[in-house]
């Protein structure tokens, strides 16, 4: 290769100094056109007018210290966070925990315990994911329940209808989403099932749940059920509840996934009855794994969904995180100051929901191979 | 020989079983405890304190229960209970004793297999105006528009009282309290109406509550009390003496300060309650010191009123909650 004959190109010239840096993102994203610019405007209108006041009320004039509420009416001017911090224990464990605070350790080492084997699941390259999983979802249920609960291993007991705040939420939460997924993937494979009763067996129970809102059925197991049981029999009111959101989630589930199942393309299904394959092996090697990632959008949706249901638990007298610090922001000693008590709320409630947003997307994008049907 | 052996068995198992299911007293004494249905949410009647106690005037009725029962007023358990479940629960066997202020009527002390025993607090609907409207008696609101929250009672007693009375009105209706007392204070309606007992504690929550005044009238009886299950009288029995107790002791001077110095008195109706003379406590099915642990370990009626309602702006003196003595109707029969 002769060097002299190299056809060296001119460097580029440097864009427009309009068009770079941040004043070509402004004129692009916010002043592309004069509608736009119209929008900018007031949007930053809005946030000018909003935003400082409530830093100014939520934290720089915010009450933090004392134990009552003569602190914060001296300063009506600020948000009275103390209360939340007297309050902490009942608006996060519930009546129980709240009065019992020795006895808060039992929750937190259920829930790090629950942190602990739920982080090496999402570590790739840890080995024994599927005793983990066992740990997880066979072992864990009965330890998390007796420390909570109490009872065994000789820890004061914790009746359910004590229990209430963030756990509460939580609980009935990951209960609901643990229980739905399986019922609703052999409901989703039902209802597409060429066995007639099966079919219908699954249609009419998807139907039914479907079409009965989550209140009414709440309602029904906590009023109309004990009804239909002799005096002797107590049966849990959290128990009822959790099994009526788990009956219910598991029916939204179930056609979740089975959008996902008719996504898939006939050719699937074919080539895997070509290979000789039955239809479980078919189902759990080619079919599901495939599904189900086309799915995860709409199952988290209607995950994120249950999470803010449970406060319909309200209705049936238990004492989810909304309710508790309602309840907590209408007592004799914290009478008045509820905007504090729904934004605490409210941050927690936003903090899981889109911890849970975020966890999804994540996996998509790591299950993405590529082709999108 | 057999058959009617195994029958007879049959028949002598359900029999204990009945008596097993009616005998709450025993059930209670087993457990430990007595459970206790309350409403959890509502200030000066039964909500959680900052250290999670239950506090009320009805949360300190089941206290009392526990104390009589156990000689220890920290046996008592609360399960926060909504307006619709709360008879549910107790038919069921869910809770012992239902003490969530429950106004007593026909249709529920005939239908519903309850029994109401005696009232801890009694309530009645009125309204709230604002006093730049110049009216003092609700006799005059022909044509105004009330603030009430929907699907309770008190919108039916507001109907009726303006029919009774020939006169118009026009409701405002809200979901809850909180959003009743916030278009009263924005002026979506001139009057409020409400129990009476919610409407003081209203009144401290409005921007300006020296602008706004209760009426006298009371449009509606709401007499509240605990309720336990029909068909065991020993329970219903303890249940009622208990609060009677309460409620005699104010009568006579007995508080939780000088319910020892009251064990030595010479007074034999005192002594009665004080189980130092007779035999009142096996009567009912407790020890001799039923009543002395309840007045000790919670207090007589007045110091729990003082306690619990009183701060909500609810003054006993000169209202029907006052004893009989005192120009109110309560009247509890003696210890004897």
């Amino acid at each position: 290769m002769n060097a002299a004959f190299t056809h060296k190109p001119a460097p580029d010239r440097p864009p427009p100094r309009i068009s770079v840096g941040a004043v070509g993102w402004m004129r692009d994203n916010l002043f592309s056109s004069w509608m736009n610019t119209a929008l900018t405007i007031v949007a930053v209108y809005i946030l000018i007018t909003l935003i400082p006041p409530f830093v100014q009320w939520a934290l720089l004039d915010a009450n933090w210290g004392g134990r009552d509420r003569s602190i914060c009416d001296a300063n009506k001017d600020g948000a009275c966070w103390t209360f939340i911090k007297v309050r902490f224990l009942q608006i996060m464990f519930g009546l129980y925990y709240g009065a019992n605070p020795d006895q808060v350790w039992r929750p937190v080492l259920a829930f790090a315990l629950l942190i602990a084997l739920a982080i090496p699941l999402f570590v790739e390259s840890f080995p024994y994911k599927r005793y983990v999983s066992i740990g997880l979802l066979v072992v864990f249920p009965f330890v998390g329940y007796g420390l909570i609960h109490g009872q065994w291993f000789g820890l004061p007991v914790a009746e359910t209808s004590q229990w209430g705040g963030f756990m509460l939420t939580f609980v009935l939460a990951s209960v609901g989403i643990v229980c739905a997924l399986p019922i609703g993937i052999l409901l989703a494979l039902g209802r597409r099932s060429n066995m007639p009763l099966v079919r219908t067996l699954s249609v009419s129970y998807i139907e039914f749940w479907r079409g009965t809102p989550l209140i009414t059925i709440l309602f029904m197991a906590s009023v109309m059920l004990p009804l239909f049981f002799p005096a002797e029999v107590d049966f849990d009111k959290v128990a009822r509840a959790m099994i009526g959101i788990a009956l219910f989630q598991s029916a939204y589930t179930a056609e979740a996934i089975r959008g996902g199942l008719q996504a898939m393309p006939r050719g699937q299904f074919e080539g895997a009855d070509a290979m000789g394959l039955k239809y479980w092996q078919s189902m759990r090697l080619i079919i599901l794994p495939q599904a189900l990632k086309i799915s995860i959008p709409g199952i988290v949706n209607s995950f994120i969904e249950l999470f803010k249901d449970t406060s319909l638990v309200a209705i049936i007298g238990l004492l989810d995180l909304l309710n508790m610090a309602q309840t907590a922001s209408r007592s004799i000693e914290w009478k008045g100051y509820d905007i504090e008590a729904y934004l605490f709320a409210a941050l927690l409630f936003w903090i899981c929901c889109y911890g849970m947003s975020r966890y999804s997307q994540a996996l998509e994008r790591k299950l993405d191979t590529g082709h999108k049907h | 020989m057999n058959i009617v052996k195994s029958m007879a068995a049959a028949a002598a198992l359900s029999v204990a079983a009945v008596g097993a299911n009616a005998a709450t007293l025993d059930d209670v004494k087993e457990k430990g405890f007595v459970q206790c249905g309350v409403d959890g949410g509502l200030p000066g009647f039964s909500a959680p304190d900052d250290s999670g106690q239950m506090r009320g005037i009805d949360a300190d009725v089941c206290y009392a229960v526990a104390a009589a029962v156990f000689g220890d007023s920290s046996k008592a358990k609360f399960t926060p209970l909504t307006a619709k479940e709360r008879f549910t629960a107790l038919s069921s066997g869910e809770i012992d004793v239902l003490s969530r202020n429950t106004t007593h009527t026909l249709h529920r002390d005939s239908a519903l297999g309850i029994n109401f025993t005696y009232y801890n607090y009694i309530d009645g609907q009125g309204f709230m105006v604002k006093k730049n409207l110049g009216v003092t008696s609700a006799k005059e609101l022909d044509g105004a528009a009330v603030c009430v929250q929907q699907g309770t009672t008190t919108e039916l007693n507001l109907a009726d009282f303006f029919r009774a009375n020939g006169m118009e009105f026009t409701p405002v209706g809200y979901d809850t309290s909180v959003q009743t007392r916030e278009g009263f204070d924005g002026g979506s309606c001139d009057v409020l109406t409400s129990d009476k007992s919610q409407l003081a504690a209203i009144r401290t929550e409005l921007k300006d509550p020296d602008g706004a005044a209760i009426l006298p009238e009371t449009i509606s009886k709401e007499p509240l009390g605990p309720v336990v299950r029909q068909g065991d009288d020993q329970w219903f029995n303890i249940v009622k003496w208990v609060l009677y107790a309460l409620i005699n002791a104010d009568e006579m001077g007995i508080t939780s300060a000088n319910v020892d110095e009251m064990k030595d008195s010479g007074n034999p109706a005192i002594a009665r309650i004080m189980g130092t003379e007779g035999e009142m406590g096996k009567d009912i099915g407790l020890s001799a010191d039923w009543a002395y642990n309840a007045i000790k370990q919670v207090g007589n009626y007045d110091e729990i009123y003082q306690r619990n309602v009183a701060p909500l702006g609810l003054a006993r003196e000169g209202s029907v909650n006052a004893l009989w003595t005192e120009g109110g109707v309560l009247y509890a029969p003696p210890v004897r």
